[in-house]
């Protein structure tokens, strides 16, 4: 218990590069995510094709080979980038495919109704998908959307195994000088993610039973 | 695709449709070619450097490691469904004291990293006086990650049936147990099938993190073969690595949705995994 108490400052120190982590990973693969969803659903067969190659790619490989690629591959051509940066990037990639499906699946909830509305009044698909169709649906797919940042969260630790001193690494490191105190340092560790991932996920219950619009 | 977003289109705009697909072709095309531009010029594609995917001792490395991977997640996936199957009689159970623990386990062991849960099993348990393999230790970690989730499901599927099935069981005078054995759990399987399939296919591909305990599953012996061979040969190797997990991932994914389609024809509507990021069957 008292390595646990010693330390809290690096516990500290670790939890905030894991939040850095998961707040700039999210925006970065919510953007993408959305980009690619709008590309899945777009009438132009050449980007539906890309969207879907880009998911199903994606969704099949491990974010620990996500990762390899990233920080063992871009070297090998030249692109040198720091630990963090490297993560993020793997981070994005491989979440926007699945904000991207969050998205999608959001899209095809609104109505069939509101899109023949905005038609009938002359909307074009860019004008209907941008006024009509995504404001209704963030609303629908905020839960998934949560849930996506919580798969998020918990995936950063990943990145301890690929330089990026964050929760996870901070952990490895304590439990390897404190041998004897390895069970409460790791579950100091947990506690720092539950912190995260528990109010978060009831976030999502609460919204998807009060905000989300029934349909 | 989703038809509601616009009309049958006309001749006008299906000219506008194609003049949007070659020129998001070419976008595309011109992004591959700049892509495949710096990894000629970086002699990416030598057929020297592709050729140590055809060396007998390099293949029969990687297909250890592959059938390592499987080994670890055919066990972890045994093991969790036992578990979870466990869990979620405790929590459809009627006694709080039952009830409580396990919702508290699924909570705990949902929102932890699974990276920490197999640290946990690599330097936590031998401290606890159970010294066991990396094998052990990751199978251990996925087991209680993947419990949480798999009783998730095997709840929601239970919940899922009409409330006359186990109400009819209890008239004719079924037990609690009886009703779960005879009745419930062999229809709810049906529809547990497809979320079970993908969170297999998650198992799957999370098997790879037994890199970081050094388990030598095949992205480890992947790791190892481009440390002997130099940096250079990480391309080959990773790019092959990553088509046997997209092809596998893929066919399991595709026996998801196959299934998905079947039961949710026959059955009705099927479980979703609950909130967990997992490979195919996504909802359409």
């Amino acid at each position: 218990m008292n390595a646990v108490i010693e330390n809290l400052p690096l516990f500290w120190e670790g939890f905030q590069r894991t939040l850095a982590l998961t707040v700039v990973s999210s925006v970065l693969a919510l953007m993408l995510g959305t980009v690619l969803a709008t590309f899945r659903v777009s009438p132009v067969p050449t980007l539906r094709a890309a969207g879907t190659g880009y998911v199903e790619t994606v969704r099949n490989t491990p974010l620990t080979l996500v990762f390899f690629f990233v920080v063992f591959v871009l070297p090998q051509l030249d692109i040198g980038l720091s630990y963090f940066t490297s993560a993020v990037i793997a981070l994005s990639v491989y979440h926007a495919a699945f904000f991207c499906e969050a998205v999608r699946s959001g899209i095809n909830s609104v109505s069939a109704g509101q899109l023949e509305a905005a038609r009938s009044i002359g909307l074009t698909f860019g004008q209907s998908l941008n006024l009509i169709v995504l404001p209704q649906a963030f609303r629908t797919v905020i839960p998934p959307l949560i849930n996506v940042v919580i798969a998020l969260t918990k995936n950063t630790s990943i990145a301890s195994a690929f330089g990026v001193v964050e929760l996870t690494s901070v952990t490895f490191r304590l439990v390897n000088l404190n041998g004897n105190a390895a069970i409460p340092l790791m579950l100091a560790s947990a506690a720092f993610y539950l912190v995260i991932t528990v109010p978060a996920g009831r976030l999502a219950g609460v919204v998807e039973r009060r905000v989300a619009i029934a349909r | 695709m989703s038809s509601t977003l616009y009309d049958t289109p006309g001749p006008v705009t299906r000219r506008r449709t194609l003049y949007g697909s070659i020129a998001g072709g070419a976008l595309i095309l011109i992004v591959l070619g700049v892509a495949a531009a710096r990894l000629a010029s970086k002699g990416a594609f030598d057929g020297e450097l592709w050729q140590v995917l055809t060396v007998p001792a390099i293949q029969r490395l990687l297909l250890r490691g592959l059938l390592a991977t499987l080994e670890a997640a055919g066990i972890a996936m045994l093991l969790a469904m036992l578990l979870g199957a466990l869990l979620a009689v405790g929590a459809l159970s009627r006694r709080a004291w039952l009830r409580r623990p396990v919702s508290l386990w699924v909570e705990f062991f949902r929102g932890v990293p699974l990276l920490l849960l197999i640290l946990f099993g690599y330097l936590g348990l031998p401290q606890a006086g159970l010294d066991i393999s990396t094998y052990w230790a990751l199978v251990t970690g996925l087991t209680l990650y993947n419990s949480a989730i798999i009783s998730e499901i095997f709840r929601a599927g239970i919940l899922s049936l009409p409330r006359g099935q186990s109400e009819a069981a209890e008239a004719i005078g079924l037990r609690r147990a009886q009703v779960l054995r005879i009745v419930l759990i062999p229809q709810a399987i049906r529809l547990m099938l497809p979320a079970l399939i993908s969170q297999g296919v998650t198992l799957l591909k999370d098997t790879s993190l037994g890199f970081v305990i050094s388990y030598s599953e095949l992205l480890r012996n992947g790791r190892g073969v481009v440390e002997y061979l130099g940096g250079r040969f990480s391309i080959p190797v990773y790019t092959a690595i990553a088509v046997v997990y997209i092809g596998t991932c893929a066919g399991l994914s595709w026996v998801a949705r196959w299934t998905d389609r079947r039961m949710s024809a026959r059955y009705g509507k099927t479980v979703t995994a609950p909130s967990e990021v997992t490979a195919g069957a996504a909802p359409d």
